[in-house]
């Protein structure tokens, strides 16, 4: 029993940052139908920029003297890294995605699988390609219940992530950028004819997902210890898996699908196999999309001719 | 008629296309030709220099790399400089095939090193020993590798053998009955290193509770622990590289699994001390040689090759090193620029004393060397002790 | 009449090839021939997909699948069957030709079966998510491979002799199959199947108004498409003497695209040179040998964002040679 619990914890804790990756794949799918391959680069980016910053304001100082990282530091850290990523989504939307955005859906998908693979490459050139321990920005603290361990990083990640998606879920309700968002996704030539600036929304609509991606990342790294260039790319398919479970362009959607892709993938390794830990995604993505393709909490839309 | 101009015109397109760059190939090789001959010794090293492996196939090369500078800077071998030409093979084995055939045809090469893995070794050891140029792996453990053919050899030692040092090590001087195996699954020396434990261990009355695995650039390896953690296994051994290793080595930590991890060469590198802190204290390892008891040769490299890449080697680095220096010393031996000679040479390898200890090249093409039982205290290796073939 | 005409020009480009075969073998270093007999591999890949990606308007993007089952299948079937055949036929060439073959059909059929089981569930599906459901399978596939035991799971299946499975590969086999899997296709895209693939690739629902039954049209033409994947996949196995599961990865996957992608989506001639592209740039990129993939990875994008109908859209050389303006239809439009 503590064995299945124990796989429990740790399935819900990986999903929580699937679910937070999976809020970017599942926004930018709502308004664009695009499904932006890049954005697991985008929480790569996010990891590392989260990484040097952290070694800049002087990690490495406090880990040799057996400190703790101040928290204000790391909230910093975090800060940079949700900016960076936010600067690089908007980047990749303005330079890649919309002078494609017109074009038949084919075009802008392969544009999306190019520019994953540039900063895959790019990653390896600039991050080398060996593996990087991350920094502890957070001491880890360990703690027993029911003979199952949990580590404060794995609460805070549990935490984190839904505070962040509570947050987002809000500022789409409320705000007035949230609305506008949900309007493009419900269709964008008619909120382009109310007068909403949609190059606008857009733009803030990846700089969130890619700030939540950025997020996942740090948290991704405090959690798996190491870090590469390439960490980016099944995370972020099985993130992608996660969102279309949820039903694409539902935001309580994408973090259920989150936590489900993670639970199913700790199981499936724990007592299944390892071996196809990755494949168990790809079953349910298959699964999801032949019997209830809106995904669980998603609205069935129907094609009008 | 529409059809067949369609499939002439695609043919003799693709031919002409194709010509087009066998001619430029050709000429290159014409006007090279005598030049390369003359002054230098052009030898080849095919590794991935891209691709999800990219970090092993770039430190096998700086190890080649230094061993190059080295001898020519020294007045290189036979009055001749060495030229060294490293290919990329992205990971895929058709690029391996192309890069041995590459330096073979436009580079002019005497003779190839490489490569890190095994399958890619065989797909560029097929094209090498078709060709009859010799090729020295630095690191490929699958016994398959050198059974190619003739022009085909190492200089690590071979899966079944070094599954067995440790085996012997963990029945005969830990005197452990219950193991566990967590094994990667993409990555055939994991594999063969945990097959020939398996069966050393079982045969010498260890049991093995219970087998996990992973995939090589899993980063969560939760599961695999959680599940371990609840059999009766002294140790768990953990025939992977040193990036997994040491996040495996923290999970258990953090998890509560606190048994011995045990090892082979692939743990050998600065960042499984980095990556597995303190966590990795207390586990075993088998190697080529022990930092601490270093001969002479292996402290100068080892000091030569942090002084130019500002980084210690991992034991790819000292592996790459150590090929091309067997190259480098048959090639003298060979008296002569000639692949076939210098075939005659490698295999005439005796008491060659280099950086991972004494190597002779056996009939198989393998060398016979001992290894090396390291234990990790206080961030480091040190040695335990050491097993003869 | 027309059968007699075919079937001599059929025997001519054969001659014609076996001549040329000589020829290379003699006049290019086995470097330039390995590079030419790759882009012929690519060839038959890149018409393949462009039929399903092209013509019929589908995103496959996780065919190195397909490839990988062709080239496990072939070289297994090879390798069994190597011995019955040679004990009836004798050993020579000619048994060869025929274990050869025997294999390679083989392994079209396999892949094609791989093919009719993946596109079942998946053509009810529309563009990007038909794109990530075929990516996944490609993966399975990949990933079964890995952990078949049998087959050597990583290090791949390289038959019993350890210099491998025997390397049948020349450029006669590759382009006479070439020649048969241009023909086939062609033959298909400008028939009344191919007709109806490309209405459903320029709407589909009007298409299913129209009687065509556009699900079952799909999948075969997606298992088509596989099984000239496995043809490919079978011509690799014995050029390389072996096969891995680590050959097959998402990224050929991304190679067989951009070859289609090059060459102009729904050309069978773009195919064609899309396909010998691939081979060939990336070893011209060789100098920037660090920076080949990074670039790469722009080219595509450059490529979609500038002109990405590619070379020559969805016209084929002989239009554009025969300067008829006739066969130029407008590039696929998506509903807003």
């Amino acid at each position: 029993m503590t064995q299945f619990l124990q796989q429990l914890i740790n399935g819900l804790s990986l999903g929580s940052i699937y679910a937070l990756i999976a809020l970017g794949y599942t926004m930018v799918y709502g308004i664009l139908k695009l499904i932006n391959f890049a954005h697991g680069e985008v929480f790569m980016v996010g990891a590392y920029t989260g990484f040097y910053a952290a070694g800049a304001l002087g990690v490495a100082g406090f880990e040799a003297r057996h400190q703790s990282f101040p928290l204000y530091l790391a909230l910093l850290v975090l800060v940079i890294a949700m900016a960076a990523a936010a600067l690089l989504g908007m980047a990749i939307e303005f330079l890649a995605y919309r002078p494609v955005r017109s074009a038949p859906r084919l075009t802008p998908l392969i544009t999306a699988i190019g520019v994953s693979l540039f900063l895959q490459n790019a990653g390896m050139l600039l991050f080398s390609p060996k593996p990087q321990t991350y920094p502890a920005i957070l001491s880890e603290v360990r703690f027993e219940l029911f003979g199952v361990i949990v580590t404060n990083i794995k609460l805070t990640i549990f935490i984190v992530a839904l505070g962040l998606m509570f947050g987002l879920h809000l500022f789409v309700k409320k705000s007035w950028t949230g609305r506008a968002m949900r309007a493009l996704s419900f269709n964008i030539d008619a909120a382009k004819l109310m007068g909403i600036d949609t190059n606008r929304v857009i733009r803030a609509t990846f700089a969130i997902g890619s700030g939540l991606a950025a997020a996942g990342g740090i948290l991704f790294g405090l959690d798996q210890i190491t870090i590469n260039p390439l960490m980016g790319v099944l995370t972020g398919l099985k993130a992608f898996v996660a969102a279309v479970l949820g039903g694409i362009g539902s935001i309580p959607g994408a973090v259920l699908g989150g936590l489900l892709i993670g639970l199913a993938e700790q199981l499936t390794a724990g007592y299944l196999s390892p071996e196809y830990r990755d494949a168990i995604t790809f079953v349910i993505l298959i699964l999801i999309l032949l019997l209830k393709p809106e995904g669980l909490l998603g609205i069935v839309r129907v094609e009008k001719v | 008629m529409r059809l067949q101009r369609r499939t002439l015109i695609s043919g003799l397109c693709a031919t002409a296309l194709a010509s087009a760059i066998g001619c430029k190939k050709s000429a290159t090789d014409g006007a090279g030709n005598g030049a390369a001959e003359a002054a230098e010794i052009a030898i080849g090293h095919y590794a991935s220099m891209t691709g999800s492996t990219a970090h092993f196939g770039q430190d096998t090369d700086r190890g080649v790399r230094l061993a190059i500078e080295e001898a020519n800077a020294q007045g290189g071998v036979l009055n001749k400089k060495l030229k060294l030409v490293t290919l990329d093979d992205r990971g895929d084995s058709a690029e391996a095939a192309n890069a041995v055939n590459r330096l073979i045809d436009v580079e002019k090469v005497s003779a190839v090193l490489g490569e890190v893995a095994s399958s890619l070794s065989l797909a560029g050891g097929r094209v090498a020993q078709r060709r009859k140029i010799p090729m020295i792996s630095p690191t490929s453990t699958n016994p398959k590798v050198t059974e190619v053919g003739d022009y085909i050899f190492r200089v690590c030692f071979i899966d079944p053998f070094q599954g067995k040092v440790m085996a012997t090590f963990a029945r005969n001087n830990l005197k452990l009955d219950k193991v566990a195996i967590l094994k990667d699954v993409k990555n055939d020396y994991s594999i063969g290193l945990a097959d020939a434990f398996q069966k050393a261990f079982t045969a010498s009355g260890g049991t093995i509770v219970v087998e996990q695995s992973y995939s090589q650039g899993d980063t969560d390896f939760s599961a695999q622990v959680t599940a371990i953690r609840g059999t009766p296994a002294q140790a768990v051994f953990v025939p992977g590289y040193y990036s997994e290793v040491g996040t495996i080595a923290r999970t258990a930590d953090r998890l509560g699994l606190k048994v011995p991890l045990l090892g082979g060469d692939g743990w050998d590198s600065p960042d499984l001390f980095k990556i597995g802190g303190e966590a990795i204290n207390g586990s075993y390892f088998s190697d080529h040689f022990a930092p601490d008891v270093a001969t002479e040769k292996s402290k100068a490299f080892v000091a030569n090759f942090t002084k130019k890449y500002g980084q210690a080697p991992t034991g790819l680095g000292a592996l790459g090193y150590e090929a091309a220096l067997v190259l480098i010393d048959a090639i003298k031996r060979a008296g002569k620029n000639d692949p076939n000679a210098i075939r005659e040479a490698i295999a005439a390898t005796k008491d060659f004393d280099g950086v991972t200890g004494k190597i002779t090249i056996d009939a198989q093409r393998n060398p016979q060397k001992s290894a090396v039982v390291l234990k990790v205290e206080g961030g480091k290796a040190k040695f335990e002790t050491a097993i003869a073939p | 009449m027309r059968a007699v005409v075919r079937s001599a020009i059929a025997l001519a480009v054969l001659l014609l090839l076996y001549g040329l075969q000589a020829g290379v073998q003699a006049g290019f270093t086995e470097y330039a021939q390995g590079i030419i007999l790759l882009a012929g591999i690519n060839i038959i890949l890149a018409v393949g997909l462009n039929l399903i990606n092209g013509t019929t308007g589908q995103f496959s993007i996780g065919h190195a699948g397909f490839m990988a089952v062709g080239a496990y299948a072939a070289a297994f079937v090879g390798v069994k069957l190597a011995a019955p055949i040679h004990g009836v036929l004798g050993t020579g060439s000619f048994a060869d030709a025929v274990v050869f073959n025997v294999a390679l059909l083989a392994g079209a059929t396999f892949a094609g079966i791989c093919g009719l089981i993946v596109g079942m569930p998946s053509l009810r599906l529309r563009g990007d998510y038909l794109a990530v459901v075929t990516l996944g399978f490609g993966e399975i596939i990949r990933i079964l491979f890995n952990n078949a035991t049998f087959l050597g799971s990583a290090t791949g299946y390289s038959g019993d002799d350890p210099s491998g499975l025997p390397r049948y590969t020349n450029f006669f086999w590759v382009f006479a199959w070439v020649a048969v899997i241009v023909t086939l296709v062609h033959n298909l895209t400008f028939s009344q199947t191919g007709r109806s693939l490309t209405a459903i690739r320029e709407d589909e629902i009007a298409a299913e108004a129209m009687a065509t039954p556009s699900t079952r049209l799909k999948v075969i033409a997606f298992a088509f498409s596989a099984a000239t994947a496995g043809i490919a996949g079978g011509l690799f196995a014995h050029m390389q003497a072996g096969v891995r599961p680590e050959d097959f990865r998402f990224e050929k996957s991304i190679d067989m695209i951009v070859m289609i992608i090059v060459g102009g989506l729904g050309s069978i001639s773009g195919a064609i040179l899309g396909g010998i592209f691939v081979a060939v740039s990336l070893e011209l990129m060789r100098d920037l040998q660090q920076y080949r993939l990074v670039l790469y990875a722009l080219l595509l994008i450059v490529i979609m964002i500038v002109r990405p109908e590619g070379l020559l859209g969805t016209r084929e050389l002989h239009h554009l040679l025969r300067r008829k303006p006739a066969a130029k239809p407008a590039p696929p439009a998506e509903g807003a």
